[in-house]
């Protein structure tokens, strides 16, 4: 069995052997003899179950990362601990490790995720039971990064100065504090970096900066100084077009869709990163899918702000200096990236109950589907006016016809088969949504002719969480947060 | 000579969100089609062509290194994510809003389209 886990050691193993790299030497003789890949296994939290295990079976790969963690996510993760406190981490990310345990013992491959949400102990010790029942006891390691949950923090940091304000309009986060379901930092890669130093097999962090699962591995097999900001731009640009699944390997592809082969069976993305900082982006031989520098450009615009100034917590990078071309079939060379200093703060991720919402649904069948599913729209309303309910805003949308494009579609076509009525409202107040719910489902037989579509029941009512987006002087949060290493 | 074309023919293009901003990458098929759309569509341009249905202004970056321009639409999710009560809440669809939009395009842009169809 080998071991990695020598002293100050920080040797990744894969399926070909090569060089052992250390920390000190970035660039001397003991650089890889190939390159480190870094596979996406996940691109969201409901992305393909079976992708991380293919990434892990298809071909040779050196780390493994997986994003669970959308906006909202932890809103969610922090209702389930409220009501069960062993819960709150991405439970799927257990039996996906019990099924790869034996895998990535024997090929030696990290494996970096947020899975941990807002429970990342307990996300831990299940992953403790998960590596027992593979059989791999006594053989591996598990990493966790703590810190970034400051929660309970929030009215001292307030009281502190600390405003949070909204970093869209401003206001600030005392306003709506009884409302705050969630508050995290992102941070960034030293601590995924020193638990990588520390022989962790697999690190799960809370709120991490998702390009840095990709590149902190990139940082402790090169050794690179957190100074060298070109590098750490590569590493920034790298993660940028990883973090996404396949949308980087031919999925939600524009360019030539219709020819892009195999999608069922769609390569994930792997990026090859070298010590210089110049990387590859691939996917296993014998999987679908196309990775070309337009393909790749799709992904890099994909989110983007100001391209001048893409920002993580460990630098800067500039994607208008970003060179890339094929290198060969499904593979694109990306080089040339520029990057400038870290910022002095961090970015916060809130959430808060922002009201309730509920969406009701009927379609509407040719002749006249459109003007049979808009006098529905105008019966609908009439009801609710009549019954008094007050929302904040009421939307009718036409599926079939105007629901994407709404002006742009124009007119509706003649003669469609049939159109979806889509009617979505909401309020602070639960009870008129709640009463919304019930009004659907009558106009099937009071209403207008030709519906149908209703088999999916009564609309449910929904949480509205509101995204609130601040930033944190480093220094409120960096000297709390914790690397642990433990031994299956 | 020109030929009025849907931005589509030109370009291909990506969309996302930042809050209650979308962002729409669009990149040019052809360098030719690159130049023309640098000086073609512009901010004003699409802010004119998502009148009505963007709350905010439009913003324009450009990317030469990729024959790219990125457009952030403000106020354009109905408050996005979970607020916003939009069948595109989260504005994934944005992009083929904006490739509807049609442009004057000169009879050269239009030949290096048809003859390299551009970079792969």
């Amino acid at each position: 069995m080998r071991d990695l886990r020598s002293a100050g050691g920080t040797g990744f193993g894969g399926a070909a052997s090569f060089a052992r790299m250390s920390r000190h030497s970035p660039n001397g003789a003991d650089s890889p003899k190939r390159a480190l890949r870094i596979a996406c296994g996940q691109g969201f939290w409901g992305d393909r179950l079976d992708a991380p295990v293919e990434q892990v079976r298809r071909g040779p790969i050196d780390v493994l990362m997986l994003d669970y963690l959308a906006e909202v996510t932890m809103s969610i993760l922090q209702k389930q601990k409220a009501r069960d406190p062993a819960q709150g981490y991405a439970r799927d990310f257990v039996p996906l490790l019990e099924e790869i345990f034996p895998d990535i013992v024997e090929k030696g491959i990290r494996v970096i995720s947020n899975a941990g949400g807002v429970n990342i102990a307990g996300c831990r010790d299940g992953l403790v039971e998960a590596a027992r029942a593979a059989g791999v006891a006594g053989r591996a390691r598990i990493g966790t990064v703590t810190g970034d949950d400051i929660l309970e923090r929030l009215p001292d940091l307030i009281a502190a100065g600390h405003e949070l304000a909204n970093m869209d309009d401003g206001r600030p986060l005392s306003e709506v504090l009884d409302l705050v379901e969630s508050a995290n930092a992102y941070i960034g890669a030293r601590p995924i970096v020193e638990a990588l130093a520390r022989g962790a097999d697999v690190i799960v962090t809370g709120r991490s900066t998702d390009t840095a699962l990709t590149y902190a591995p990139m940082i402790h097999a090169f050794g690179w100084s957190w100074d060298d900001w070109d590098r750490i731009a590569h590493g920034i640009v790298a993660g940028h077009i990883n973090e996404c699944g396949a949308q980087a390997s031919g999925g939600n592809c524009m360019i030539d869709w219709e020819t892009i082969p195999d999608l069922a069976d769609v390569g994930y993305p792997i990026i090859e990163a070298t010590p210089e900082g110049p990387f590859v982006l691939t996917k296993h031989d014998g999987t679908g899918g196309r990775i070309t520098p337009a393909i790749v450009k799709e992904q890099i615009l994909y989110e983007m702000s100001d391209p001048k100034a893409y920002i993580t917590p460990d630098g800067v990078a500039d994607f208008t200096t970003i060179r890339l071309e094929a290198d060969g079939p499904d593979r694109v060379r990306v080089h040339g990236v520029k990057g400038s200093p870290r910022t002095d703060r961090l970015k916060v991720s809130i959430s808060h109950r922002a009201g309730f919402k509920a969406v009701g649904t009927l379609v509407y069948a040719w002749p006249y589907a459109v003007a049979k599913a808009q006098k529905a729209d105008a019966v609908l309303r009439e009801r609710l006016d009549r019954l008094g309910l007050v929302f904040d805003e009421v939307r009718t949308e036409y599926v079939g016809w105007n629901a994407t494009h709404g002006p742009l579609a124009g007119p509706p076509p003649e003669d469609l088969a049939e159109v979806e009525l889509r009617v979505a409202v909401k309020s602070e107040d639960k009870a008129p949504v709640e009463r919304f719910t019930r009004e659907i489902a009558p106009l099937i037989l009071s209403g207008p002719p030709g519906v149908t579509g209703f088999a999916g029941g009564r609309p449910r009512v929904q949480d509205i969480v509101a995204y609130w987006p601040a930033l944190i002087d480093r220094s409120a949060i960096e000297p709390g947060i914790e690397v642990e290493v433990v031994e299956v | 000579m020109a030929a009025r074309v849907q931005l589509r023919h030109l370009a291909h293009a990506r969309s996302g969100d930042k809050g209650d901003t979308a962002n729409v990458g669009v990149i040019a098929r052809s360098a030719e089609a690159y130049a023309f759309l640098k000086r073609e569509l512009t901010a004003g341009r699409v802010a004119e062509h998502f009148a009505g249905m963007i709350d905010g202004p439009v913003e324009r970056y450009e990317l030469d290194n990729l024959q790219a321009l990125n457009f952030l639409l403000h106020g354009a999710l109905g408050g996005g994510g979970t607020v916003s009560l939009m069948t595109d809440a989260q504005g994934k669809v944005y992009s083929t809003a904006l490739l509807r939009a049609e442009l004057e395009v000169p009879d050269d842009v239009l030949a290096s389209l048809a003859a390299g169809r551009g970079e792969r």
